[in-house]
């Protein structure tokens, strides 16, 4: 599995109110969440984000609180994949729950720019940055933890495995 | 092989005879914790799944304390679907409008987690419940639906920090600021995937009240859990609450810990978080000249009977700096109620305060409170993020229900010796 798009990039800590703001958990519907993503500290994300795009972090993404909302949201608004320097750890959990795609890697989130066009290969946890052409390495997931994302989430995935 | 108190409660809920830093586990939880926000996700996924049952009715609670009362049209309808949910699971651990309060002041409160004890809930602040030497979390609501049907969850085994908390705090110094203290040197992401474990003499000198204010920001620095040690101040909380058979739980003396850190309470002094993140302290000396609009004290974090004695001792007999709007709210009935026979409401309201029925509303900018553009708050909540308490372009500053009820006097932020 591979995902390529261009990059949003971000700094350290970013947190799961300003993902998804807490005045818009009053609802569950994907769509909704996403119109409203990172709205807070990006106001053009929602509009100009495209399917397959990709967002890089720094430190620390996710963390704050436990909203499974944050994940959705991101993914509902295209996002192929999630890379960052490190992942707060329930967001971490939640993102592997909900089917998004996340990668840790020092080296490509700190020399990955905005609007880089970029690709990353799950199998091998090679990421390319076809605009600077360059690579760098991440530890792929084990084969079972890219099947529950590839699936859509862990309850898709136990699902899955009973059909 | 030598186990933190976190590693000991661990192994022996997955049945093992000892765990190390790294080691996944599948354990069993004693409570399965979600709220009105975050249950709602997991009932979708439960349904998905096409479970039918949950695994143990008395081992889950629901409490509708975020959106409640209900703020809007959406979020009646989401605690409609929990309300729903919970009454054809028969719940017992249900509690809405009229008997809730905050999640993490009521489960303690209601004798629903005892030491030993393993709870799982979706609300990053789960990790409140190491203040009475449990091991608890936050999960997002996919793994509380999984854990709703099955009564099992797996974990990663943490490594952890030591704290050692030395002599006694002194004047206006309580759990905030020395939890506050300990983010501000160790950041947000200080202690990401580790447990901090509190140990020293200076322990005995916190209230349990204190203890549920350090343990519950743990999460602000990235951790999975805080954790007390089992005392006579924590016996004497769960006495007559938790009626139930429970473990007390120590840490091996010679544990391996990833850092020490040793802290002089005593030395310890009023603390403030600036905008934008819980790290961002200063102590209130050296605050500046900081106008606010807003003051709130409440949460989690700072809603519990002792806070709010505190802030009436500040309060008694002065009054509100004009331009100010204060908003006091007790985190449960119960604190509601006590507060009520002591007279610490006739004190808020004649200082021209507002006191409101528990809900977590303005902690997280969902309602009760909701700040303007430009507009800047001290609360005795968590997290001072952007966005948090409102506009993106308003500011929230953390502190103790101390400086938060003299800032609400002064007009800015100031600290409590100062009035």
């Amino acid at each position: 599995m591979k995902a390529t798009g261009t990059v949003f990039k971000y700094g350290d800590n970013v947190d799961t109110d300003v993902i998804i703001p807490a005045r818009y958990l009053n609802t569950t519907d994907h769509a909704e969440l996403a119109s409203h993503c990172m709205e807070d500290i990006d106001k053009n994300f929602s509009k100009s984000v495209k399917p397959g795009d990709i967002i890089v972090g720094g430190r620390n993404f996710g963390c704050g609180s436990s909203r499974e909302h944050a994940p959705i949201a991101i993914k509902a608004s295209g996002i192929s994949c999630v890379i960052a320097k490190s992942f707060a750890r329930i967001f971490y959990r939640n993102a592997i729950n909900t089917g998004l795609a996340i990668v840790e890697c020092e080296s490509a989130a700190e020399a990955i720019q905005n609007g880089d066009l970029v690709s990353v290969d799950f199998d091998t946890g090679k990421i390319e940055n076809l605009t600077r052409g360059q690579t760098y390495d991440a530890s792929p997931f084990p084969p079972f933890i890219q099947n529950i994302i590839n699936s859509g989430g862990l309850f898709n995935y136990i699902k899955s495995r009973q059909e | 092989m030598p186990m933190t108190m976190t590693q000991k409660i661990l192994a022996a809920h997955a049945g093992l005879e000892s765990v190390a830093a790294g080691q996944l586990i599948e354990v069993p939880v004693d409570m399965v914790l979600a709220n009105d926000v975050t249950a709602p996700v997991s009932i979708v996924e439960f349904e998905k799944a096409g479970m039918k049952s949950v695994f143990d009715k008395d081992k889950i609670s629901l409490v509708m304390d975020h959106f409640t009362p209900n703020k809007d049209i959406k979020a009646a309808e989401q605690c409609k679907k929990v309300r729903e949910f919970a009454c054809s699971m028969c719940i017992s651990n249900y509690y809405d409008v009229g008997e809730m309060g905050v999640e993490h002041a009521l489960l303690p409160e209601k004798g629903l987690v005892a030491p030993g004890e393993l709870v799982i809930g979706a609300d990053s602040h789960t990790c409140t419940y190491g203040a009475l030497g449990a091991f608890s979390t936050g999960m997002g609501s996919t793994d509380i639906a999984a854990a709703m049907a099955t009564g099992r969850t797996w974990l990663k085994v943490p490594s952890a920090l030591k704290f050692v908390l030395k002599g006694k705090p002194q004047g206006w110094v309580s759990g905030k600021d020395i939890i506050l203290h300990i983010i501000g040197m160790i950041g947000v992401d200080g202690a990401l995937y580790k447990s901090m474990e509190f140990f020293g003499d200076g322990i005995a000198h916190l209230s349990i009240d204190d203890r549920f204010t350090i343990a519950n920001m743990a999460i602000e620095a990235g951790a999975k859990n805080g954790i007390f040690p089992v005392d006579d101040v924590t016996l004497s909380y769960v006495e007559g609450r938790a009626n139930r058979p429970f473990t007390s739980y120590e840490a091996d003396d010679d544990a391996v810990y990833d850092e020490v850190y040793e802290i002089n309470l005593s030395a310890l002094k009023p603390t403030v978080a600036f905008p934008h993140l819980p790290s961002n302290t200063r102590e209130v000396e050296g605050a500046g000249h900081v106008e606010i609009d807003q003051v709130v004290i409440g949460s989690c974090t700072n809603g519990r009977l002792s806070d709010l004695r505190i802030a009436a001792e500040i309060m008694k007999g002065r009054r509100v700096k004009k331009g100010v709007r204060v908003l006091i709210i007790p985190a449960t009935q119960q604190i509601y109620l006590d507060a009520m026979r002591e007279g610490l409401l006739d004190i808020f309201i004649n200082a021209g305060a507002a006191v409101s029925t528990p809900t977590c509303g303005p902690c997280l900018g969902g309602h009760m409170g909701i700040l303007a553009r430009g507009e800047r708050a001290v609360a005795t909540t968590n997290r001072n993020f952007v966005g948090r308490m409102g506009h993106p372009e308003s500011e929230v500053y953390l502190a103790s229900p101390a400086v938060a009820a003299a800032s609400a006097i002064k007009g800015y932020i100031a600290a409590p010796d100062t009035l």
